[in-house]
């Protein structure tokens, strides 16, 4: 119990002191796991909303492939990141690993089938003739699509919350790709694992913290513009 | 004719099943035709591909006499035409951003764009709504909204696929008598899939029969309603009595009909020997409580009535004359004859009110 108190402690000493090696940890996170979001939304999306668009064979095997996905285990991510930017794998030319930039492909990879997943199933949740209706008044195939992204606005942030919050927490692949370098490639997960590993306990739980309320900083604005929306 | 659309030679099937097969049908412009018939008939099947939004396995169709048989010309035809669906399908915006939709498509001007959109609201009595969100409508506000969308285009042809399904009566009977007072106004074409007789009878000038893919009649409405092809037909458009019998005699295309031991007066060209349907409309029989003396209906039978059934505006009575009548009677009439169930009663309808058909088969 006085561990987590002296934790908390800590957290708050940590924060409000204003710590530059923290900062620094926080904000590496929060770049990471953002750009890997971005990225993963972009991909996710636009997958998600033409496999949810078309017919074709063997659909039902792709969609169960995505829905796998949405539960991949980061250190499976990270082992085969690992083995293609091995400097002897078929991108070790790239020469990226144990760097930030391994770090954001991993993270966006494990985020992509979510984001995925979510945009499908929201697509799909559409009224079937909705579709029909936006051509019927005049829309090109695009300005179809995009209509019907923008009506799925509240899922898809949904989407994005689910994606952010699946890269922000995990450790596995950011530890194996990135290699939890000081000052470099080390985030609050990274971080908390080593300093438990060095029986810091308090730190441990004070970066934990920090990591929590990130988190729930950035759900909390995704969620307001998302209750906005909905009150439209 | 002048012809906004034609139907050819058109096949659509889906999984291996035929939903569509129908081999000329036209829709004359300016004119309301409504497409009728049961559940799985192909109503909304053909609406979508005259709206070119299936593509067709064989044959098409010619909008304006050109075949719209590419891509590029379905899309093309898309901007004459307007489709409403069976529901509202309203994105989750504001009312006014939901009817400049299709015109935005249109790369309108900010300008054009409110003044259609305004004058569509005003059509259809919704102005008052345009600031509102699409989700907090009613049904038949959001009804009123996906016609105003629709209408806002200012279409060549409309295409409404049971517009007013899932409205209350009264809703119901206020927009069907909106949308008929500004299809008259506009002369827009409009195709309608519609399965209530009486909302087709209120609105359509043409009507087009459907069963399993097929078409089964077209005519105009009061040929269609008056005259069916089939017993199909007649049952569908509500022709309530139909009668199997033989003809007897032909003089003059005036036929005496055997109907069980009773003797049945028609006109029309069968011969002697011919079974045949007799088809009657409700509301063109006649019900005394006395009996007729001199009258000029040929056909006057002796009835008791069996039961009575109350309607939204009047009574239907089923009346056994030898071979079951179904007939429609004001309230006010039945309240004034006395009339219940029990009660004996003369039936009269003229030979001309008889509707004969061969049997099919």
């Amino acid at each position: 119990m006085e561990l987590i108190v002296q934790g908390i402690v800590k957290a708050f000493e940590l924060l409000i002191s204003f710590d530059p090696e923290v900062l620094g940890i926080t904000w590496l996170s929060l770049k990471i796991s953002g750009t890997a979001t971005f990225i993963s939304l972009f991909f996710g999306v636009s997958i998600g909303t033409t496999v949810a668009l078309t017919t074709f064979p063997g659909k039902r095997l792709v969609i169960s492939l995505i829905n796998t996905g949405m539960g991949l285990p980061p250190v499976v991510v990270g082992l085969f990141v690992t083995i293609m930017i091995w400097r002897s794998g078929p991108l070790g030319f790239l020469e990226i690993l144990y760097t930030p930039y391994a770090m954001i492909i991993a993270q966006a990879i494990i985020a992509t089938p979510i984001v995925m997943g979510i945009s499908l199933a929201s697509i799909q949740n559409l009224p079937p003739n909705l579709r029909l209706q936006i051509l019927s008044l005049g829309a090109s195939r695009m300005q179809m699509v995009w209509v019907l992204i923008k009506e799925s606005k509240l899922p898809l942030l949904a989407a994005v919350m689910a994606g952010f919050g699946g890269v922000i927490s995990e450790v596995g692949a950011s530890i194996m790709v990135g290699g939890n370098i000081k000052g470099y490639s080390r985030v609050l997960t990274t971080a908390t694992v080593m300093e438990t590993g060095k029986g810091n306990f308090d730190i441990a739980i004070a970066l934990g913290i920090i990591l929590l309320i990130l988190a729930f900083l950035v759900n909390l604005l995704l969620t307001h513009i998302q209750q906005r929306q909905q009150l439209r | 004719m002048n012809h906004i659309l034609t139907v050819q030679n058109l096949l659509v099937r889906r999984g291996g099943v035929t939903v569509l097969d129908i081999e000329q049908m036209s829709v004359e412009t300016s004119r309301i035709l409504a497409l009728i018939g049961p559940n799985g008939a192909g109503k909304s099947t053909l609406l979508l591909t005259m709206a070119g939004l299936l593509k067709p396995d064989r044959g098409g169709i010619l909008y304006r006499g050109v075949a719209v048989d590419t891509s590029a010309r379905r899309s093309e035809m898309r901007k004459s035409v307007s489709v409403v669906f069976q529901e509202p399908l309203l994105l989750n915006t504001s009312v006014y951003k939901n009817v400049a939709l299709g015109l935005k498509f249109r790369h309108l001007t900010n300008g054009d764009i409110r003044k259609n959109v305004e004058d569509a609201l005003a059509y259809f009595g919704i102005s008052p709504l345009a600031k509102r969100s699409a989700k907090t409508l009613s049904g038949g506000e959001a009804k009123r909204v996906s016609l105003a969308r629709a209408f806002a285009l200012k279409p060549e042809l409309i295409l409404l696929d049971e517009a007013f399904n899932s409205l209350d009566p009264p809703t119901r009977e206020t927009l069907i008598d909106d949308l008929r007072h500004i299809l008259e106004e506009t002369k827009i074409t409009a195709v309608l899939a519609l399965h209530d007789r009486e909302e087709t009878l209120r609105l359509a000038q043409d009507v087009v029969v459907l069963a399993d893919g097929g078409m089964i009649q077209s005519g105009t409405t009061a040929q269609v309603f008056n005259r069916p092809a089939s017993e199909f037909v007649a049952g569908f458009v509500g022709t309530e009595t139909i009668l199997e019998g033989t003809v007897q005699m032909n003089r003059d295309n005036l036929l005496e009909i055997a109907v069980g031991d009773k003797m049945l007066e028609a006109v029309g060209d069968f011969a002697p020997g011919q079974t045949v349907f007799c088809c009657v409309r409700p509301e063109n029989i006649t019900v005394s409580a006395d009996p007729l003396k001199k009258v000029s209906a040929r056909n006057v039978f002796e009835a008791k009535i069996q039961k009575i059934v109350r309607q939204a505006f009047f009574y239907k009575m089923i009346l056994d004359c030898g071979f079951p009548v179904v007939a429609y009677i004001t309230v006010s009439s039945c309240e004034d004859l006395g009339l219940c169930e029990g009660t004996s009663v003369t039936v009269s309808f003229k030979a001309t009110a008889v509707h004969v058909m061969a049997r099919d088969h």
